[in-house]
């Protein structure tokens, strides 16, 4: 349980953590909040042979409301965003999850754009970014773009980020009066990673919901749009979305519960989340 | 500067010190093996059990999710130094009183933890206490008298 022996080196800015990744011929990982990397280090599941510290880059840990769109700088600590007002008022969804993200020690360190780069499928950041349709700014060897969060989780822990890209900023959009979000999951402790979990978005129109999104965790490799059930939600029909579930999710069973647990608790989730939805915001 | 070994001045319970530490050695490790420190315990080692819980410039962290090399200008406490300093005393009276432990190896995380939710101000709810508990594991207790003794210090700092 001890990792086994890496260089580490501190990036004094963005360039030359670009520089210091590529020299280990992808065997370098960047160390941001490290709550995760250096659980996986320990149990020695990688063994890189550099880390590269980017927590003394200064400029990425701002949260900003900007055009519409509130920017959140990837090196925000989970705790920052949980205290945040700006996220409080504009990006409730996250308000809401930010709690059950791991605990307070972890929180006080753990990273908003490490979360969302290190893509656990069972994590509620990834599934957060999914419900906003957000973006993310990426630097890297060939300049800086951006990635919507739909084309961003490739696969088990695979994202659109190369052995060189550094995740800079999260971009969602700022809430507005007639959107609405819900949040739910199951976990056995409270902190701990969901068995399932599911972040939603909509836009209330009247007494109807359009632009359903429900981003669920926990039950694939990426976060997993519920499609056939956004769609239900979308006609009004709860029982109805619930009943699509069973076509949009194909959870595998894993060490926390079964294919079919997680399939039961979809639904269960699922209406919570709803009556969240399609509650009037007082 | 890339290395494995890496030269660290990190203030430990207010003394400044100065080693060069493996860059792979973890916060814990280095506390209890370099420096003797051993009142933070090492349990799962990733940061689940939260036996390792240190203070690192005034939050508390996992000493086993931190790397040494990375405390380097860091204000490091642990349990000794806040025992010390009688900040806690009054809780560690209280867990004492009300069998708020019985092994103890929970309890230096267990106390760091519940120092950082009290020094908030107010008296939290139970279910508050419990969560910003929950990345704490104690096997014997049943955390019961846990949440006594945190809601007892907490109803009596409010008092004074």
């Amino acid at each position: 349980m001890k990792p086994a022996p890496f260089a580490y080196a501190k990036a004094r800015s963005l360039e030359h953590a670009i520089e210091l990744l590529g020299r280990h011929e992808g065997r370098a990982r960047m160390l941001a909040g490290g709550q995760s990397l250096i659980a996986t280090l320990n149990m020695r599941l990688d063994a890189p042979s550099l880390l590269v510290d980017i927590n003394g880059i200064a400029g990425l840990d701002a949260i900003a409301q900007r055009n519409g769109q509130v920017e959140i700088g990837a090196l925000t600590r989970h705790v920052a965003a949980e205290r945040s007002d700006v996220i409080a008022a504009q990006v409730p969804l996250m308000a809401k999850a930010m709690p059950h993200i791991g605990h307070p020690a972890i929180r006080n360190r753990g990273t908003i754009g490490g979360s969302i780069a290190f893509a656990d499928p069972a994590a509620e950041l990834p599934a957060c970014l999914v419900a906003l349709d957000g973006e993310v700014d990426i630097v890297g060897p060939g300049g800086r773009r951006t990635v919507k969060a739909g084309e961003f989780f490739k696969d088990l822990f695979e994202t659109a980020l190369g052995p060189q890209d550094v995740l800079t900023t999260i971009r969602v959009p700022a809430s507005a009066p007639s959107r609405r979000v819900g949040f739910a999951e199951f976990s056995r402790r409270h902190g701990d990673y969901a068995m399932i979990g599911l972040a939603a978005s909509a836009t209330a129109k009247g007494s109807e919901l359009a632009d359903v999104r429900l981003a669920f965790f926990g039950v694939g490799a990426t976060p997993v749009r519920a499609r056939r059930a956004e769609a239900a939600l979308a006609a009004g029909g709860v029982d109805e979305a619930v009943a699509a579930l069973g076509k949009d999710l194909t959870p595998s069973d894993d060490l926390q519960a079964t294919g079919a647990t997680k399939k039961h608790l979809a639904g269960v989730l699922l209406r919570r989340v709803a009556a969240e939805l399609m509650e009037r915001p007082t | 500067m890339s290395d494995r070994t890496i030269d660290i001045a990190v203030t430990v319970n207010g003394e400044e010190v100065r080693e060069a530490v493996e860059a792979r050695k973890t916060l814990v490790d280095f506390l209890r093996e370099d420096l003797g420190l051993t009142g933070s315990h090492v349990g799962c080692e990733h940061g689940v059990c939260g036996a390792c819980t240190v203070r690192v410039d005034g939050v508390i962290v996992r000493g086993c999710l931190m790397l040494a090399a990375q405390c380097d200008g860091a204000r490091v406490e642990t349990i000794e130094g806040v025992s010390d300093a009688g900040d806690i005393a009054d809780l560690q009276e209280a867990f004492h009183k009300r069998n708020a432990l019985q092994c103890g190896f929970c309890t230096p995380g267990m106390l760091l933890t519940a120092q950082e939710l009290l020094q908030r101000g107010g008296v939290p709810s139970r279910e508050t206490i419990r969560h910003y508990l929950s990345g704490n594991y104690c096997r014997c207790t049943g955390y019961q008298a846990i949440v006594d003794a945190v809601e007892a210090v907490a109803e009596a700092r409010g008092t004074k």
